[in-house]
């Protein structure tokens, strides 16, 4: 069956209206008053097109925790925010570290359709930082693994992780860190300073991450390999970042839209909806955060998507798991936090939100300019509304969003995966 | 006053004057009765939420409720549903249907108080949480250091200890400076916590340097598990260097008295002879303790706000 879409009057990146034709998977032209025999057509007119969102960071929860997250219900909230991408994350159960796990958590994301979910295997056997998983193994397997963490941990001992960024050049993988020092964080509970002090919550303090990604960045240079640094929260992490790339070492990082938008302040009321690792930090960390995103020091948005079942976070805080929602209100918290404030412009979002997340995770269908003859994997938004988030009203199975009741500005009207539409006036089509 | 107790801070200067000064009708009301009772809370029912051992605070709590002839429940996590994976949420809707006025409530998580009181519609006392707060002990000492010295404004008090993991202290801290105390906190570096540079407090590494100007010291307890974390070298070297000994006692201001909220290590923070001099108000914490939390109950759930 043949695919034939006719977008009228899209803004691609916010820029003059056009129109796209999308034909067979690609972007089969792009012009003014196109018109196309037998194609579906979809008004657009006001609306901004940008190229599919990747996500380098997202927990599906499948197999081992379905009550919280499926493949299936994760890949629709993906498509809800205008994903055609995620990396999934590896601390499943059993954990992501063979061929074998990641090849079904591949295959999933195919029976599901609504986006390409590319597994992420496990740096080390069962994510416990003592002996490498077979990287290689996961690399040669159908699901083509090239981005390989322990996420939920940090690899910290400096002679594995040195090893590992050796061996996946292999393959041309990399390794994406935790940065979390361990004997720094035992028993966090939230960001140390002052509100960690009132509240008589163990501190996690921005050192624990910060040590770990200079240390890593040194190793990384040492050895010539790639790194990528998971959610950096701090504005320490963003200085060791610029200047490790001023001296040319090759590392990449990301940022959660959490940590763009929400403050330590939250923890107050010690509702775990808030309680996320890296933990929410101070203004001026956002601050450093919205800042290094802009200069590029930060390469891209990536949701730390984290479904948790109703009892893991209606409870006492130190009890809850550390985690929340982010696969369909990333797009408006970047625009609340990118683009309202004239920190990026479209183009800028999508770089940060769709080319260089493909990039890292060399996903070469992804990520592509929206030109004539790239896949047609696209996003259309609305700029212009404003909504407030209901956390009934989410495709996740899981309902521990830091947003509801916020209104965020932009939504997402359809997104296309290869031609064909995953969500059209705001709805998922399976 | 606000419906639950879950912070000193909760407490503006005239919650905390209202407090103590019950307090003190109520030891006025009972002295030399034979039957220490008020009809106060009767038909009032109040649970005694213990997620963690406390003896000495749930009988304090029990014994003023029952003299204020509510009815008392105590509910301990042991050998309870809540040792058979029941939530704090479900616990709370239990005894919530069961008709409880008050819960009073201990945890070893800071917050857990909080929490309940968003799924209960009776008062929430916080009993203790974690490393947060324990309010109605932080009243218990302003009580104790108004009785003995006649006022609390101005009054000097210095707290020394683990300062890091004590709700002692953030409850102490909060209530003292509402009521006008200058505080200073004395501890090593590694048991202070970071961001302490917000509280209205006065630091200091060196306990020989500020007792000849203070008109209380409060000796907090050395837990049992900061011995073997590094936080200092050895049981010796703290109380040699942050001990209350009788040596540090004589240079304290004639009037100046000394309070530990218990239970204590003798020869660690307080030395046997300082425990039992006529400066300290160790024994009448207790019993002020008594009659801090009835004032408590009584205006929480006293007739009139019902």
């Amino acid at each position: 069956m043949t695919s034939l879409w006719l977008i009228r009057g899209v803004r691609p990146y916010g820029e003059d209206p056009v129109d796209l034709l999308l034909r067979d998977g690609a972007i089969a032209e792009v012009g003014v008053g196109l018109v196309a025999k037998d194609a579906e057509v979809l008004d657009a007119g006001g609306l901004i097109a940008l190229p599919g969102l990747v996500d380098l960071h997202t927990h599906l929860r499948e197999p081992g925790r379905e009550d919280a997250e499926t493949v299936q219900t994760g890949s629709r909230a993906a498509a809800l925010g205008g994903f055609t991408a995620v990396h999934a994350m590896a601390n499943t159960d059993p954990v992501a570290d063979t061929a074998g796990v990641v090849e079904q958590v591949w295959r999933l994301g195919r029976e599901a359709g609504l986006v390409d979910v590319a597994p992420v295997g496990a740096v080390t056997v069962g994510l416990a930082g003592t002996q490498l998983a077979e990287l290689g193994a996961m690399a040669d397997s159908p699901a083509r693994v090239r981005v390989f963490s322990d996420d939920g941990f940090c690899v910290a001992d400096p002679a594995l992780m040195r090893r590992a960024l050796e061996y996946v050049k292999a393959f041309d993988g990399v390794i994406a860190q935790h940065a979390e020092e361990p004997r720094l964080t035992q028993g966090a509970q939230m960001h140390e300073g002052v509100l960690s002090a009132r509240l008589g919550l163990a501190g996690w303090p921005s050192v624990a991450e910060e040590a770990i990604i200079a240390r890593d960045v040194l190793l990384a240079a040492h050895v010539g390999s790639r790194l990528h640094v998971c959610h950096v929260s701090t504005r320490g992490s963003v200085d060791i970042v610029a200047r490790a790339k001023a001296d040319g070492v090759a590392v990449t990082c990301e940022v959660t839209p959490h940590h763009l938008l929400l403050t330590d302040e939250y923890v107050t009321g010690y509702d775990p909806l808030f309680k996320v690792n890296p933990p929410l930090r101070t203004a001026d960390d956002v601050d450093a955060l919205r800042a290094g995103l802009a200069d590029g020091t930060i390469d891209a948005i990536a949701t730390d998507h984290a479904p948790h079942a109703m009892e893991d976070k209606e409870c006492e805080w130190a009890m809850a798991r550390p985690g929340m929602l982010g696969l369909e209100q990333a797009l408006s918290v970047a625009v609340e936090a990118m683009i309202e404030t004239g920190l990026l412009d479209w183009r800028g979002l999508a770089d940060r939100m769709s080319v260089r997340p493909a990039r890292i995770g060399q996903l070469d269908g992804h990520g592509q300019p929206l030109e004539v003859g790239r896949p047609a994997n696209l996003v259309l938004v609305d700029p212009d509304v404003r909504r407030v988030v209901s956390s009934a009203d989410l495709a996740s199975r899981a309902r521990n969003t830091p947003y509801a009741q916020r209104e965020l500005p932009a939504r997402v009207v359809a997104t296309f995966l290869r031609g064909r539409p995953t969500v059209l006036d705001g709805k998922a089509q399976r | 006053m606000k419906r639950h107790l879950l912070s000193a801070a909760d407490l503006d200067l005239g919650d905390a004057t209202l407090i103590l000064d019950t307090a003190a009708q109520i030891d006025a009301a009972l002295a030399g009765r034979e039957v220490k009772k008020l009809p106060t809370l009767r038909g009032r029912t109040v649970v005694n939420l213990f997620f963690e051992d406390s003896t000495r605070t749930r009988i304090s709590f029990e014994l003023a409720a029952k003299r204020l002839s509510a009815d008392v429940i105590n509910f301990a996590a042991k050998g309870s549903s809540v040792s058979k994976g029941e939530s704090l949420k479900d616990t709370a809707l239990t005894l919530e249907a069961m008709g409880a006025d008050a819960i009073v409530c201990r945890h070893s998580a800071s917050g857990a108080p909080h929490r309940l009181a968003e799924w209960v519609q009776g008062s929430v006392i916080n009993a203790g949480d974690g490393t947060h707060e324990h309010p109605t002990q932080a009243l218990l000492d302003a009580y104790t250091i108004r009785r003995r010295l006649g006022r609390l404004d101005g009054v000097r008090v210095t707290i020394v200890g683990d300062v890091l993991h004590s709700r002692v202290a953030r409850s102490n801290v909060l209530l003292l400076d509402t009521l006008g105390a200058q505080i200073t906190l004395v501890a090593p570096p590694t048991l202070l916590p970071v961001g302490i540079g917000s509280w209205p407090v006065e630091v200091s590494y060196d306990l020989d340097a500020v007792l000849a100007k203070a008109d209380v010291v409060m000796m907090l307890r050395v837990q049992q598990e900061r011995m073997n974390a590094s936080y200092f070298p050895s049981a010796r070297e703290y109380s040699r260097r942050y001990g209350l000994d009788a040596r540090r006692m004589a240079v304290l201001p004639e009037d100046a008295i000394v309070m530990h909220p218990g239970p204590m290590n003798r020869g660690m923070e307080i030395a046997a002879e300082v425990a039992d001099s006529v400066r300290s108000t160790i024994v009448e914490q207790v019993s002020n303790g008594l009659s801090v939390r009835m004032a408590v109950l009584y205006l929480l759930l006293g007739g009139d706000s019902k």
